[in-house]
């Protein structure tokens, strides 16, 4: 067998390299950039236990000794295992499988002896990188991505070449990453995308995510309040509608237990959706809502159709076929100030006025003595709002605990609440009254970017309102939080609470060159959204249709992918070719006198020199004598005397082509 | 199993192998020559995008996209990088000195890059013997290598069959090439040594009045003459004056000494016999004696002198071998 790999100790096989103390170091330095960012997460134990791992590596890599043996590592290994267990409670699911790769980039570096054992290393690194985008996919971490990526290629170049210096294989691996680019690009937008997941995946898959839950009870609001993560952005066509028209319509709640408002089950009843009226103002918008683990899905008041694969729900509620798990994308019409609204069932209305008994003594009495007043429900809302604008409330995100009857509390005692004391309080005191209400939860308002002009909604600006139902007019919406606290409804949460209180750094919004900064940022963050992390099945859709493959299925799209990535190639191959293939003009003037003269009979023997060779073309064809032999004393001089000057090698090139052998 | 049915069918193996051996001139190694395969370790790699993949598409993550489809382009490149390496490389051979049958001949080989770039860690493997060295060639650059390749028997002996093989830059790939370049070693027979032959009287020879030139007797000083020996060189006047200066001996002029087929005990086989008068010329020559040689077919008259030699050397080395 001629075969070079099947000698016993090949020269080139990565088993049989030793990795050098350099490039030992450098893959030391690249893992530890690949895992930095796991430890941020990290439980402190896990944290020293990798700093030694990767300290123990570096004192090995300094003072040159042996390696630790197998089955001291082998312990280390089963404590981590087990620190792992105590800590998770498991070994699999996505908490476990990160602690568990952190630990074993950490032993791995331990045992790298031979470049096979690095190159795994390496491998490990990119399961390291991955890992990272479940916790975070901004902007800075894919830049932190491409330098560790650039970090670990260069430790395997520098392994196939040891003797080279590293800035060579630092330069190597990006000329290799920077070829990369077309490809990796056409693959990004082309290959055929699936909507995962492919199996189950594991509990904890989701925890990070944030936003509304399905209930209210008090307190649960204003803890949201304090997160600063975006909850969706708008970005409008046309007009974009004023700060208080910003009620971005979320789960609507209709079951009360005396402290907590839930949504309940579904109804069949069908959901007509509103009418533009003759004053209506209709907006346009396109939606790009941050995953939050549920179904619903945010639409400003009030939405005239479901996107496509969602659904009204009887009250109005836009909901998904599936909990919100990645980020989306979808584009909505809504209708606002004089929105005609259809009547309502019977049985939604009697589940509107429904109430605990015997909660809430107080409450109820307030609501009895103003319905035996009023002589209409509107005038019960006017009095009811009216009751909160003057009783001396306060808006505050931290209000005193309440116990069991805690609307009585809140609305005669401690005076103190957010938005969902005073709509849970308000709707309370309607139900109690007769006039069917329910509750709404959402966003109210928005930071309108300067940049872009997309509003970004956060996490901060989760608000409750209640819609009453009026006869002759259909729900309408009541927001008791504006009776109390107008500033929050024209210029948001952050001037209406007194500034000593907790809220992000972000949404103070004092200094203006930050705020403008910010906005400028968010832009881009928002173009990285839809464009790299928004980029699913369905954009993908969008965008093949848009350059003119309107239902490409998956074969067609892979057998174009296919074919773009073999002419890449091929051009990338045919382009380092071209480079060398290209001799010097001197040369190629020579070659082509050769061929000249041998087409003439006057073949140069492969041992024969310039000079012999002109000699005997010159005694061969004596008619070119003086022209043969000038070439061939110019190509000498141009070739073994000093440097070529650009006049001698034309004049060669001019005289190879003059030559006419007849 | 695939080699020994090529080896069966040159003809077949030469078409698949894009040369015919041997190559005159200078070998480059066009692209078509160059063959790539994923090494176990790109393998792995390829399992690992997988892996990346799938845990993208299930957890719908689009960095995690990007980061699989980057590296699947770098894995791309690296293959169209590592044939790079060894591409339209040029291979031309150097003179290799004659040794005798049983030493290494010692064959010189010029890489030359013909590239702007450097080409490191290019594995040379001689197959005939599987001697091997590892070159780097530096950009614009040329590496020279030298194969030990040990030799049995005399004649001529080709180059034979070399394997270039890299798998920089990324360890993904082997990219390697087959080559012959036309370069040959000539073998002496293996010297035997045993006791030299009386030297004949010059008398049977035929009169030779002048007194010829031996190295027993220090005469004088000549000037230098390319074909002199450089142990006849006056080295201690080259020091002084920089002339080359040769001493002329006179000695032994009374007698020649044949180095005859014919008077080798007629037991002997013809490699026996080849080996003994191989023996014998250098020890003519180290004895300073003007010798000839007389074997079947061919007579060298007598003479000395390192061209003189080699000439006797050479004639036993191809002694009934076919001139390649």
């Amino acid at each position: 067998m001629r075969r070079a790999s099947n000698a016993p100790l090949h020269p080139l096989s990565p088993s049989a390299r030793a990795v050098s103390a350099r490039d030992a170091a450098w893959l030391t330095g690249s893992l530890a950039v690949a895992v930095l960012p796991h430890l941020a997460r990290s439980p402190w134990w896990l944290v020293a236990l990798a700093l030694c791992l990767y300290g123990w590596r570096v004192y090995f890599i300094v003072t040159r000794t042996a390696l630790p043996s197998r089955w001291l590592l082998l312990a280390v290994a089963l404590v981590g295992i087990l620190g792992v267990w105590v800590d998770q409670r498991t070994l699999f699911g996505r908490g476990a499988g990160v602690m568990l790769l952190v630990l074993f980039s950490g032993l791995k570096l331990m045992e790298v002896r031979s470049h096979r054992d690095a190159a795994v290393a390496v491998l490990l690194g990119f399961f390291l990188l991955i890992t990272n985008f479940l916790f975070t996919q901004s902007i800075p971490t894919a830049l932190g991505m491409l330098a560790a990526v650039a970090m670990l290629v260069t430790a395997l170049v520098a392994m196939s070449a040891p003797q080279r210096p590293l800035a060579a294989s630092a330069r190597t691996a990006g000329i290799l990453l920077a070829h990369a680019l077309p490809a990796a690009l056409v693959l990004f937008f082309l290959f055929p995308r699936v909507q995962g997941p492919l199996w189950g995946l594991p509990q904890d898959a989701y925890a990070g995510l944030s936003g509304l839950s399905g209930s209210m009870s008090p307190g649960n609001i204003s803890r949201l309040v304090l997160s600063d993560a975006t909850a969706f952005r708008a970005e409008f066509r046309g007009e974009t509608p004023p700060h208080r028209l910003l009620y971005w319509r979320g789960p609507v709640l209709w079951d009360f237990d005396g402290r907590t408002w839930h949504t309940g089950r579904g109804t069949l009843a069908h959901y007509e959706p509103p009418q533009a009226g003759a004053q209506a103002q209709v907006y346009r918008y396109e939606m790009v809502l941050e995953p939050h683990n549920r179904e619903w899905l945010f639409a400003l008041e009030s939405a005239t159709s479901a996107p496509e694969r969602a659904r009204f729900t009887p009250d109005g509620q836009l909901m998904a076929q599936a909990p919100v798990r990645s980020r989306i994308r979808y584009e909505l019409t809504s209708v606002a100030v004089d929105a005609v609204r259809p009547a309502e069932t019977s049985t939604l209305l009697r589940r509107a006025l429904s109430l605990p008994p015997d909660v809430n003594p107080q409450a109820r009495a307030l609501a009895r003595s103003w319905r035996a007043s009023a002589r209409s429900d509107a005038e019960i809302v006017e009095k009811a709002k009216q009751f909160i604008r003057t009783g001396g409330f306060v808006y505050t995100l931290e209000p005193p605990l309440l116990g069991a009857h805690a609307v009585d509390e809140f609305l005669f005692t401690t005076r103190q609440g957010f938005c969902e004391h005073f709509a849970s309080a308000f709707a309370f005191l309607m139900r109690a009254a007769g006039v069917p209400a329910r509750v709404v939860m959402g966003y109210l308002g928005g930071d309108v970017n300067s940049v872009d002009r997309i509003i970004t909604v956060r996490q901060s600006e989760a608000h409750a309102w209640t819609e009453v139902f009026l006869q002759g007019r259909g729900w309408v919406r009541v927001d008791p939080t504006a009776a109390t606290n107008p500033v929050r409804m024209d210029s948001g949460l952050a001037r209406s609470i007194p500034n000593a209180e907790a809220l992000p750094f972000l949404i103070r919004t004092d200094a203006e060159w930050l705020r403008r900064a910010r906005h400028r940022w968010e832009a881009i963050a928002h173009r990285w959204n839809v464009w790299v992390l928004g980029y699913n099945p369905d954009r993908q859709r969008d965008l093949l249709s848009f350059v003119g493959i309107p239902s490409a299925d998956w074969r067609a799209l892979t057998a174009t992918l296919f074919t773009i990535l073999g002419v890449l190639t091929a051009l990338l191959l045919a382009w380092s070719l071209r480079r060398l293939a290209r001799p010097d003009p001197v040369q190629r003037a020579w070659a082509a006198f050769c061929r000249k003269l041998a087409r003439r009979g006057v073949t140069r023997a492969p041992h024969e020199g310039p000079r012999d060779y002109a000699a005997r073309a010159a005694r061969a064809l004596p008619a070119s004598r003086r022209i043969i032999l000038q070439i061939g004393a110019l190509y000498i001089g141009l070739r073994y005397g000093g440097g070529p000057t650009p006049l001698r090698v034309a004049q060669l090139r001019r005289l190879v082509r003059q030559l006419r052998l007849t | 199993m695939i080699g020994a049915f090529l080896a069966r069918h040159p003809r077949l193996a030469n078409r698949l192998y894009g040369f015919t051996p041997p190559e005159r001139g200078t070998v480059v190694l066009v692209h078509r020559r160059v063959y790539i395969v994923p090494t176990r370790l790109g393998w792995l790699y390829a399992g690992t995008l997988l892996v990346l993949l799938v845990g993208s598409i299930n957890y719908a993550l689009s960095l995690g996209f990007a980061l699989t489809f980057l590296l699947a382009g770098m894995g791309l490149v690296a293959m169209v990088h590592t044939a790079r390496n060894l591409a339209r490389m040029a291979i031309s051979t150097g003179r290799a000195e004659p040794v005798f049958a049983g030493e290494a001949a010692h064959f010189r080989l010029y890489l030359d890059g013909q590239a702007p770039y450097d080409r490191p860690a290019i594995l040379v493997r001689h197959l005939g013997s599987g001697v091997e060295t590892l070159v780097d060639i530096a950009p614009h650059g040329q590496a020279q290598v030298r194969l030990a390749i040990p030799t049995a028997r005399r004649g001529w002996q080709p180059l034979g069959r070399l394997l270039l093989e890299t798998r920089f830059p990324t360890g993904l790939f082997r990219a390697w090439s087959y080559a012959e370049p036309d370069a040959r070693c000539l073998v002496y027979p293996r010297p035997e040594r045993s006791p030299l032959p009386a030297p004949t009287p010059l008398e049977e020879q035929g009169a030779r009045a002048t007194p010829s030139a031996g190295n027993e007797d220090f005469a004088t000083l000549r000037s230098y003459q390319p074909s002199d020996s450089p142990r006849h060189v006056a080295w201690k006047a080259y020091a002084r004056t920089d002339d080359m200066l040769t001493k002329q001996f006179t000695g032994e002029a009374a007698s020649e000494l044949w180095l005859d087929w014919q008077r080798l005990p007629a037991g002997l086989d013809t490699e026996g016999r080849l080996s003994r008068l191989a023996g014998w010329v250098l020890q003519a020559e180290a004895a300073g004696a003007r010798f000839g040689l007389r074997i079947p077919g061919q007579e060298i008259a007598a003479g000395r002198g390192d061209a003189h030699t080699a000439s006797c050397l050479q004639a036993l080395a191809l002694f009934q071998t076919e001139a390649p």
